[in-house]
């Protein structure tokens, strides 16, 4: 039987990042305590970006270089997916251009998701996709407003080009408070920080440690990277400390990302990958109502991975912000006044939808088999020389190169980030369209800038809370 | 091949609402005073009106749909009325219905009115345009600036012209337009604003200022046309006719291909090239006595003078600079203030221009009467300019 693992790592980290210094500035006259907290910068999403989005970047990230068709399975993890009722893995599917006799499901409700899918898979053992994205919202002026980030990971499994293979796990279930957010709460509830990691992180993560080293029939000293994402500064190497640990415990990605959630340790995890070597074994370990700990190897495949943008290339690819309140509005901690072009109706027609979905799902061009046009969107018949549709083969933008003719800064729409960008995006192959252009810098976008696709909200329906989501572009270049 | 309808009708009267903010009037009151305006140029019953058409725009405010709103508020009772709407578009197609239906012989006497009610939206500029279910998914939900915008851009790439050459050409056309405005009595704006002010004017769409756009006004025009020959016997000396009425729209092309460079408006050239052919005009910038552009922003109305081949490609910034395009300049523009200062209510523009034209071959335009004009031309660009509608008239004496 071929071996069976890990076969690529992929991430995104919004590039919006803020320094926290001037979080706790905001926030001085009433909490100074939090200065304490301000060093680095954190990531948040815009306001277009969501779980989902950001699950299609880092699948993107993963799914580089190797194709989609052989997926039999795609899985989100995310405690900020933003249906009850509509799942948010098969909206990735359809923005992946995935296979449609696919097995996708969601997970969320915990810290320890995005562990629990990725064992849960590699158990599994049938080729899939499995993604941990998540954007935790925190309460103007908490202490996680300042340590929260966001961002997520994603891992390919299955047989051949392993680079990482499961030794052995252990799991934990232990109905251990630290903090909890009801389902129709904004916010999280938290309990006392010494309590969670003396009685929390420091003895329920040691149990499922020992319980996987044992099932892969090592001890601690076996271990090369000790991968284990925490809320609480320091949680970590208290628990590395406590199961005698003595390599490198894996940086938390505080510095300029944030704890990204249920998506923090794979985020941790692909990180360690980026620069693990064939033969080192990493512990992988999620908290949340007890433990996931996973032991994995990295294999020789490893160094012939292809190039991906990997948390080292999110963390370098910023865009840095200076309103404090921008973030705020971002995530709907303030109820600004937008004026009276924001009343715009925003109802998607969910017919019209379904009927385009190839289009608008997977950003599909049209090639003309005729004339050769590549044309986006797909009328009826061929801008150049009118054939019919039906002769058309399907032409995805989603990775093609292209770069501005025209834009403008809009100052006068209604737009949750202005002004918004917008102008014509012009594609090597030929397509053109006009696009809007997001997370710009300060210096605007010239003409001929390169750009890339991006997969962002389009419009929220705030009265049916209904996000319509389509492609957009940003700069190659951040910044 | 078909000969057109050039001095096949004539306008028998029009008239024209004062344009702007009117708090005093709906839609109704704003159509009922250029009608009875025009009905009374015409010199005749208005049981001698045998067919009619309505130009209105946007139904998310405004009169609401079907030509029926026209037909009451006008009490123009059992004769066929039908509306148009094609965007900025509307207040020439409008006409070209009336005119057409003279020309084909279909009726003697026709109206053509157009009427926008904007100004019950509760804010400045234009309501969001619904752009249909599908294009809705994925176009970008820009204002009209940043549409516009997008010329100022191709403008400057393709001619290598600076940004501060252009935005000073851009405020030169806004800064005409507020001059010749103070002399229109109708018109929404009708102070002069200096240079200074027009330039340092707050950003709408880069490289677009307050100043570079239209008023956003409510306001009605009126068109009575009848033939050349009914005109006279009805006792008409000075008589106008129509030389030429075109239209032409994007079935794509520059949004979805890779040729159009972002500096022109491909429909704004095919319709002037049909329409100087239809009017037998073969030397534009010698024949044409004075124009009505489509300057909802000052950019469109600079790329315009290109367009229309009034200036040569690349020479609009000069020709603006050097005043060509001013009233006392070789061919005026603007004469009464254009979009930007006689205001904009979509579906009543092209009839406004219309009315301009009118009035200044007749030498009924007051203070700001040209030296005896004799052709005129009005243009409108609806949409965007890379995916949109251009109508063009030219009107003439007889």
């Amino acid at each position: 039987m071929p071996e069976f693992g890990i076969t690529a790592y992929g991430a995104y980290v919004p590039r919006l990042r803020i320094d926290r210094k001037i979080i706790a500035e905001a926030h001085k006259w009433m909490a100074p305590s939090l200065k304490g907290l301000a060093k680095g910068s954190r990531a948040f999403p815009s306001w277009d970006e969501d779980s989902i989005t950001m699950a299609v970047e880092a699948s993107r990230d993963a799914l580089v270089g190797q194709g989609i068709s052989q997926l039999k399975g795609l899985h989100l993890a995310s405690t900020t997916a933003p249906y009850s009722d509509l799942q948010a893995s098969a909206i990735v599917a359809g923005a992946l251009r995935a296979p449609s006799q696919l097995n996708s499901s969601d997970s969320g409700n915990s810290q320890r998701a995005g562990t629990s899918a990725l064992l849960q898979t590699l158990k599994a053992g049938d080729a899939a996709l499995i993604v941990a994205s998540d954007a935790p919202v925190a309460k103007a002026a908490s202490t996680q407003e300042m340590t929260y980030g966001a961002g997520a990971a994603a891992f390919t499994v299955g047989s051949g080009n392993v680079i990482a293979k499961l030794l052995g796990s252990g799991s934990v279930t232990d109905v251990f408070v630290d903090h909890f957010r009801a389902a129709d709460q904004d916010y999280d509830y938290f309990w006392e920080e010494r309590w969670v990691r003396d009685e929390g992180y420091a003895k329920i993560a040691p149990a499922a440690i020992k319980a996987a080293l044992a099932d892969a029939k090592l001890s601690i000293a076996d271990i090369n990277h000790f991968v284990m994402p925490s809320l609480l500064r320091a949680a970590a190497d208290a628990v590395a400390k406590k199961v005698k640990f003595e390599g490198v415990v894996a940086p938390g990605l505080d510095e300029n990302v944030g704890y990204a959630g249920a998506a923090h340790a794979l985020l941790m995890l692909a990180n360690t990958l980026e620069s693990a070597k064939p033969g080192e074994r990493i512990l992988l370990v999620g908290f949340g109502q007890g433990a996931d700990a996973l032991v994995l190897e990295v294999t020789p495949a490893i160094s012939a991975l292809p190039k991906r943008r990997g948390v080292s290339g999110c963390v370098a690819d910023a865009v840095a912000t200076d309103s404090y309140l921008r973030m705020l509005s971002f995530y709907n901690g303030i109820d600004l006044e937008w004026g009276m072009r924001s009343e715009k109706n925003a109802k998607t027609q969910l017919t019209e939808q379904y009927r385009s979905s190839e289009q608008l799902e997977g950003f599909v061009a049209g090639e003309c088999s005729a004339c050769g046009t590549v044309q986006f969107p797909q009328l009826p018949k061929c801008v150049k020389c009118t054939a019919p549709r039906s002769q058309f083969k399907p032409r995805p933008l989603v990775d093609e190169k292209a770069e501005v003719l025209t834009s403008t800064a809009d100052w006068l729409s209604y737009y949750p980030a202005p002004p918004m960008y917008v102008g014509f995006v012009q594609f090597d192959n030929g397509a053109r369209l006009i696009m809007e252009m997001v997370d710009v810098g300060p210096a605007g976008v010239d003409r001929g800038a390169p750009l890339r696709m991006v997969y962002r909200i389009k419009e929220k329906d705030r009265v049916r809370g209904y996000n319509r989501y389509f492609w957009k572009t940003t700069p190659v270049t951040a910044g | 091949m078909a000969s057109g309808i050039k001095d096949k009708v004539a306008i028998l009267g029009m008239g024209c609402s004062r344009f702007g903010e009117r708090w005093d009037a709906g839609g109704p009151e704003l159509m009922a005073e250029s009608f009875d305006e025009a009905l009374a140029d015409a010199g005749i019953e208005r049981s001698q009106i045998e067919a009619a058409w309505l130009g209105s725009c946007f139904d998310s405010v405004n009169i609401g749909n079907s030509a029926i709103p026209a037909s009451t508020a006008l009490r123009l009772d059992g004769i066929p009325f039908s509306r148009m709407e094609n965007m900025c578009a509307t207040g020439t197609e409008a006409l070209r219905g009336a005119a057409y239906a003279v020309a084909a012989g279909a009726v003697d006497i026709a109206v053509a009115i157009g009427v926008e009610k904007l100004k019950d939206t509760g804010y400045g500029g234009l309501p969001p345009p619904f752009k249909g279910t599908f294009n809705d998914m994925w176009m970008p939900g820009f204002s009209a600036p940043a549409g516009f915008a997008q010329l100022a851009d191709g403008y400057r790439a393709k001619y290598g012209t600076s940004r501060e050459d252009l935005k000073k050409a851009i405020a030169h056309v806004s800064w005409k337009s507020h001059q010749n405005g103070v002399h229109s009595p109708k018109a929404h704006f009708r102070k002069a604003v200096p240079m200074e002010t027009i330039m340092n004017a707050p950003m709408i769409s880069d490289p677009l200022g307050l100043f570079d756009c239209s008023g956003v006004s409510d306001g009605s025009a009126c068109a009575i046309v009848t033939t050349p020959e009914i005109a006279k016997a009805l006792g008409k000396k000075d008589i106008v006719t129509i030389k030429a009425l075109q239209l032409s729209i994007s079935s794509g092309k520059e949004t979805t291909m890779s040729d159009w460079d972002g500096s022109y408006v491909q429909n704004t050239r095919n319709a002037a090239k049909r329409a100087y052919a239809e009017a037998g005009i073969s030397k534009p910038r010698d024949q044409v006595n004075l124009t009505e552009v489509h300057d909802c922003f000052s950019i469109t109305e600079l790329v315009t003078m290109e367009d229309l081949f009034l200036s040569d490609d690349g020479s609009a910034v000069t020709d603006v600079l050097d005043g060509v395009f001013d009233r006392d300049g070789a061919m005026p523009c603007q004469i009464d203030g254009g979009l930007k200062c006689f205001g904009h209510p979509i579906g009543a523009s092209g009839l406004r221009m219309a009315y301009e034209i009118y009035s200044q071959l007749l030498g009924r335009a007051g203070e700001r009467q040209l030296k005896s004009p004799s052709i005129g031309l009005t243009h409108n660009l609806g949409g965007v300019p890379y995916q949109g509608i251009a109508a063009i008239s030219i009107l003439g004496l007889k």
